[in-house]
């Protein structure tokens, strides 16, 4: 067993959250899949066709070395390869944020799969709002920990946005779910405007209409 | 099965270096249009197939390369050439698989190449020997595993010219192979690596012993030709880092120039061995037509020009690796091969290693590329219904 595989329910609260929206024995592409610890898990529990794509190839090397099905890639050039309709579910987790074109990734990402799911920390969070409104300063909070000028984050939105996105692409949101900074569960709908003031992150579930 | 074996039944435990005729009954259909048969194969085996024949690898071996894999070469002396690799409790574990690698159709170790007598003539084949291709070669292969009685294949792995024969199992026999592992390959050969082949071959054939290529019957032989291939060959088959750190500007056995043309310079001299040292060991004819099948392989242009085409459907998990410094058969070529794989759905890993070796990094004690391997190995293992492995 590696170092890092972990027992049920070892992995990441958000993770979790995504894993438990995945139907078994379906195919799943993990876009930015780091090191596979997701993939590991659905493989492991849910007895997925599991690939994933991965910018670093540290990440890579080490999710291959895992005996997992993992390509050196990057979510803004490589999804065009992909066939319509080749994945049941494209994961795209705390990604969408960090990408060149966040709206043709869901594009393809909804082209390819015939869900999506898509997670990514929420700006429009209270404490955002807050720390703009009262120092006038870019929000540093837990979810989203780097200055301005060191942020690999260079698209970010509130859920509010995202939903926006959605609706504007045609896409259906089957479910949305409010995370707090740990990833723990909030009883608030993602997609209402308390989801959207006390969510620090959520995460979608995203089908074609 | 329609071809006999000439030696009759197989044995497991028939030791090393072994050899078989094929294609007596049933030749093969060259690419070229050309029936060719029979023909000899020069194998060797490692670890033993199991009862549900699902445990066969095969190796797949580059240019210069032999059957050879992990016992000592009997004509070099040298350990073979993936003795780091494969072994008892090594990644390919002879334990745990069974490990097959033959001597490539054209070569000169064994199987039927230009150096070998035309039963016909009585002479050798000379340059009347048939222009083979990369799926000739593989064409021969699927009949030793025929003779060998292994239905079909849960890994075929290899680097370079061994990458190029991966890829065309992978696409001639989608069902019968499982895994493939090609490494530091292209699913075409490159402009630039023709002209390297055509230097190598014009070098050979500019040497009067090379006598038209009928040098055998003359009594003679190529070497200055042939040397000046593999010298020409072996550079591009290092990095300009690695050639740096290796030799520098140093000086052979002498503290200062000679304002001659002697090997004045370590990396002259090691170049002029390693030229030399090759004629020993190599057929200069062989060397021609493995060249030109390597030339002449492109996928793509088999499948109406579109790569992804050669992949449809295909059910094999793939591993595709190339190393940074490669500039003969660069990342750029094996990213070419991923996303066409991607485009056909396939099941693929892709890693680039890191490594200033150059090409031959995947013939040398690369850390990260075995890791790699024996964690693809491991997962396709476990899909395979082979279990896990010793951890």
């Amino acid at each position: 067993m590696n170092a890092w595989r972990q027992p049920r329910g070892g992995i990441r609260i958000d993770l979790q959250v995504i894993a438990d929206m995945v139907e078994p024995g379906s195919r799943v592409l993990d876009v930015g899949c780091g090191e596979g610890i997701l993939l590991d898990y659905l493989n492991q529990f849910k007895n997925v066709d599991g690939r994933g794509i991965e910018l670093s190839m540290e990440g890579v090397r080490a999710a291959v070395r895992n005996g997992l099905s993992v390509i050196q890639g990057d979510a803004d050039t490589d999804l065009k390869d992909y066939p319509s309709g080749a994945f049941d579910y494209v994961i795209l987790s705390q990604t969408l944020q960090a990408t060149r074109q966040p709206r043709v990734i869901l594009e393809q990402m909804l082209r390819i799969g015939r869900r999506a799911i898509v997670s990514f920390p929420n700006f429009g969070h209270w404490k955002a709002r807050l720390q703009l409104l009262v120092h006038g300063r870019m929000p540093v909070t837990e979810t989203m920990g780097y200055q301005w000028y060191d942020t690999p984050n260079i698209h970010f939105c509130t859920i509010a946005d995202f939903t926006a996105l959605c609706d504007e692409l045609g896409l259906k949101i089957e479910r949305g779910i409010a995370l707090d900074s740990q990833g723990r569960i909030r009883k608030q709908n993602a997609g209402s405007p308390q989801g959207n003031l006390l969510a620090e992150q959520a995460v979608f579930l995203l089908s074609r209409t | 099965m329609t071809v006999s074996p000439q030696s009759g039944a197989f044995d497991a435990d028939a030791p090393v270096g072994q050899s078989v005729v094929l294609g007596t009954d049933r030749p093969l259909r060259l690419d070229s249009g050309i029936e060719f048969g029979p023909f000899t194969v020069a194998y060797r085996t490692y670890g033993k197939l199991n009862a549900e024949k699902s445990n066969a690898i095969l190796i797949c071996h580059a240019l210069t390369g032999d059957h050879y894999v992990a016992d000592r070469n009997p004509v070099s002396g040298k350990p073979g050439w993936w003795n780091d690799l494969v072994g008892p409790g090594k990644i390919l574990d002879t334990d745990r698989y069974y490990l097959i690698c033959s001597n490539v159709l054209g070569g000169c170790m064994g199987t039927s190449g230009p150096k070998d007598i035309n039963p016909e003539t009585g002479k050798p084949w000379g340059l009347s020997f048939p222009v083979i291709t990369i799926g000739d070669m593989v064409q021969a292969q699927a009949r030793l595993l025929e003779y060998l009685g292994v239905p079909d294949l849960f890994c075929v792995i290899g680097g370079s010219m061994g990458g190029m024969q991966v890829l065309k199992w992978a696409t001639a026999y989608p069902d019968k192979v499982f895994s493939a592992i090609p490494i530091a390959t292209a699913a075409r050969h490159s402009a630039q690596n023709i002209a390297f082949h055509e230097v190598g071959r014009q070098a050979i054939i500019a040497d009067p012993d090379w006598c038209g290529g009928d040098y055998l019957a003359q009594g003679k032989t190529p070497s200055r030709g042939l040397a000046v291939a593999r010298m020409a060959a072996h550079i591009t088959y290092l990095s300009e880092a690695a050639m740096h750190r290796k030799f520098g500007r140093n000086l052979q056995n002498r503290s200062s120039v000679t304002y001659g043309f002697d090997a004045d310079f370590q990396v002259e001299s090691y170049l002029r061995y390693q030229g030399s040292s090759f004629v020993d060991r190599f057929d200069a004819n062989s060397y021609l037509y493995i060249t030109r099948a390597m030339d002449y392989f492109d996928i793509a242009a088999e499948h109406d020009g579109v790569l992804a085409n050669a992949f449809r459907d295909t059910r094999t998990r793939f591993c595709v690796i190339s190393f940074t410094s490669d500039w003969l058969f660069p990342t750029s070529e094996s990213r070419a091969i991923v996303h066409a794989l991607n485009a056909a759905a396939a099941n693929v890993s892709f890693v680039e290693v890191e490594s200033d070796k150059g090409h031959d990094a995947f013939l040398l004690d690369e850390p990260e590329f075995h890791g790699v391997l024996a964690g693809f190995l491991e997962g396709a293992a476990e899909h395979r219904g082979l279990g896990r492995g010793k951890e």
